[in-house]
């Protein structure tokens, strides 16, 4: 079947914007953790992709030294990956607290190219295979399309996430806390709660989405140490889109540009590496506070 | 021996602080008696609001003793502070842009049995009840007063330092605060006051501790402030 003003086959251009869709679902996850991280740290986490690739390891590893699943993967490597990133924010981060974003930045910069280093000493450059879980094993034509399960469960699982985390943060009493204490750190612990806690927690979650979204990668994409370095630059693009610190902004945005990315390969594959930093640019001079963002 | 009724509820003693190389507090010392109504006056700069801060732990570096029904202080941060049963109403009302009315009113969390129950404050202040959904700092600036206020009384906090409640105000809404304070005394609370403006500050304190330069120079109770006047004009300069 074919588009006939266009002369594009239907099932590239679905295919593509499956692809799309998966990429913008590791983007709206990773920018979401970016997000609630500088919103509560005014932190800009530069050790986000590695973090990310960290949770895809932990995976493996859980697999390979445990004997333990896809599926207990995605329950205990954001839960190990996010101790450690409590172990970061208590010994390192909390002492930039108050000082200009630069320290942080430089600091998350210098631990994402440790980790990765480590990682690659260890691993070298090529990637180790992860497989899909038997359960989303093969795939479903839906007749335009053809739909491998697991890309599915991905975009959806995803999703899922994205809108469970938007609902915490701004419909619950503790997304209440922590959207307060953005604004005024200081007042909403004059009221009794334990900020200082609080910003450790929210360090950990944001890492937790990291290695969560590291875990969904690995099937797809191997385990790679440098997995997470290539795909940062283009989360942070996304970031800069959306707007820092807005939640809605960097899921939305997330999915958008990866749809966006994905038609570009159908329609002008030549910029398709490209289309999310020309977006970036565009959207610096337009709206430099980007499309969600409150102030700039 | 001391009856419970006249022992400080808070002793503030030779009471330092300092705002990073800046040293603001030089040694305050003052109480507060259980159910009183203690107004601290003086100019713009003298130390009111680092004060309180101070007593809150909201500063960078305090020394001397703060002590809040027996519990020392000096060494709490300001969340195990605010747990022992002291709330802060701040000068710029500190009311929260990305929450609503409601989720402002009902951030504080409960520090101890016995706060108001929320219709109790509604009460109050009815204003707030037709407004939960809106933007909190899309209020009027007396309705995010009464919110500021309202807010900190459903916690079970005995101790409320109220930090200019007045400045900025509509008459009409200067006497509803001062009736609400009024209201709050009757019902126990304690309450530590700033203020600039006395007028306001006669109708409802017990007694007034007047401030310059980090320190107390004089006190008085209410029933003196006639006998003060001209004492207090030169001090606040007006």
């Amino acid at each position: 079947m074919m588009i006939p003003l266009l002369n594009i086959p239907t099932q590239a251009l679905f295919g593509q914007l499956l692809l799309g869709l998966i990429n913008g679902a590791f983007y709206a996850l990773l920018s979401l953790g970016l997000a609630v991280i500088f919103g509560m740290l005014n932190i800009v986490n530069f050790a986000h992709g590695a973090l990310y690739m960290v949770g895809a390891f932990v995976a493996y590893f859980l697999l390979n030294i445990a004997g333990l699943g896809y599926w207990w993967a995605l329950i205990l490597a954001p839960i190990i990956v996010g101790a450690f990133g409590i172990f970061i924010e208590r010994s390192m981060l909390q002492w930039l607290a108050g000082l200009d974003h630069l320290y942080g930045l430089l600091l998350t910069f210098g631990l994402a190219l440790v980790i990765q280093g480590v990682f690659q000493a260890e691993f070298g450059s090529s990637g180790l295979p992860y497989s899909i879980p038997p359960a989303l094993q093969g795939g479903q034509n839906l007749g335009f399309m053809y739909l491998p399960k697991y890309r599915g469960w991905v975009v959806i699982f995803s999703l899922f996430v994205c809108i469970a985390t938007w609902y915490l943060i701004e419909k619950t009493k503790l997304g209440a806390y922590l959207r307060a204490a953005t604004e005024n750190p200081q007042l909403v612990r004059a009221f009794g709660v334990n900020v200082p806690l609080m910003i450790t927690l929210t360090y950990g979650f944001g890492v937790a989405l990291a290695a969560l979204a590291g875990v969904l990668a690995a099937p797809i994409n191997q385990v790679r140490p440098l997995m997470g370095a290539e795909f940062i630059i283009v989360v942070f693009a996304v970031v800069v889109i959306g707007g820092m610190g807005s939640i809605m902004g960097s899921v939305v945005t997330g999915f958008m540009l990866g749809v966006i990315e994905g038609l570009t390969k159908v329609f002008y594959p030549e910029a398709s590496n490209t289309v999310v930093f020309v977006i970036m640019a565009i959207v610096l001079l337009i709206k430099p506070a980007g499309l969600f963002g409150r102030t700039a | 021996m001391l009856d419970t009724a006249s022992r400080p509820f808070l002793e503030v003693a030779g009471l330092e602080s300092w705002y990073g190389e800046s040293h603001i507090l030089h040694g305050v010392d003052f109480n507060v008696r259980r159910g009183e109504v203690v107004t601290l006056l003086g100019r713009n700069g003298a130390g009111k609001t680092t004060t309180l801060k101070s007593i809150m732990g909201m500063v960078g570096k305090r020394k001397g003793s703060v002590r809040f029904e027996g519990t020392e202080t000096i060494g709490l941060s300001s969340d195990k502070i605010a747990r022992l049963g002291v709330a802060l109403c701040p000068e710029e009302r500190g009311i929260f842009s990305s929450l609503n009315v409601q989720e402002n009113l009902m951030l504080p969390p409960q520090v101890k049995p016995g706060g108001l129950p929320v219709e109790q404050i509604f009460e109050l202040f009815p204003n707030l009840k037709e407004r939960l959904s809106s933007q909190g700092t899309k209020l009027s600036g007396g309705e995010q007063q009464m919110l500021a206020i309202g807010r900190i009384l459903r916690t079970g906090a005995t101790l409320l330092m109220l930090d200019e409640p007045t400045e900025g105000l509509a008459p009409v809404i200067i006497e509803q605060i001062g009736h609400t304070i009024g209201r709050l005394k009757a019902q126990g609370f304690t309450i530590l006051l700033v203020e600039q403006n006395f007028r306001f500050a006669s109708t409802v304190a017990d007694r007034y501790y007047v401030m310059e330069h980090g320190k107390i120079i004089d006190s008085f109770a209410n029933s003196e402030l006639a006998a003060n006047m001209d004492k207090l004009h030169e001090y606040l300069g007006v």
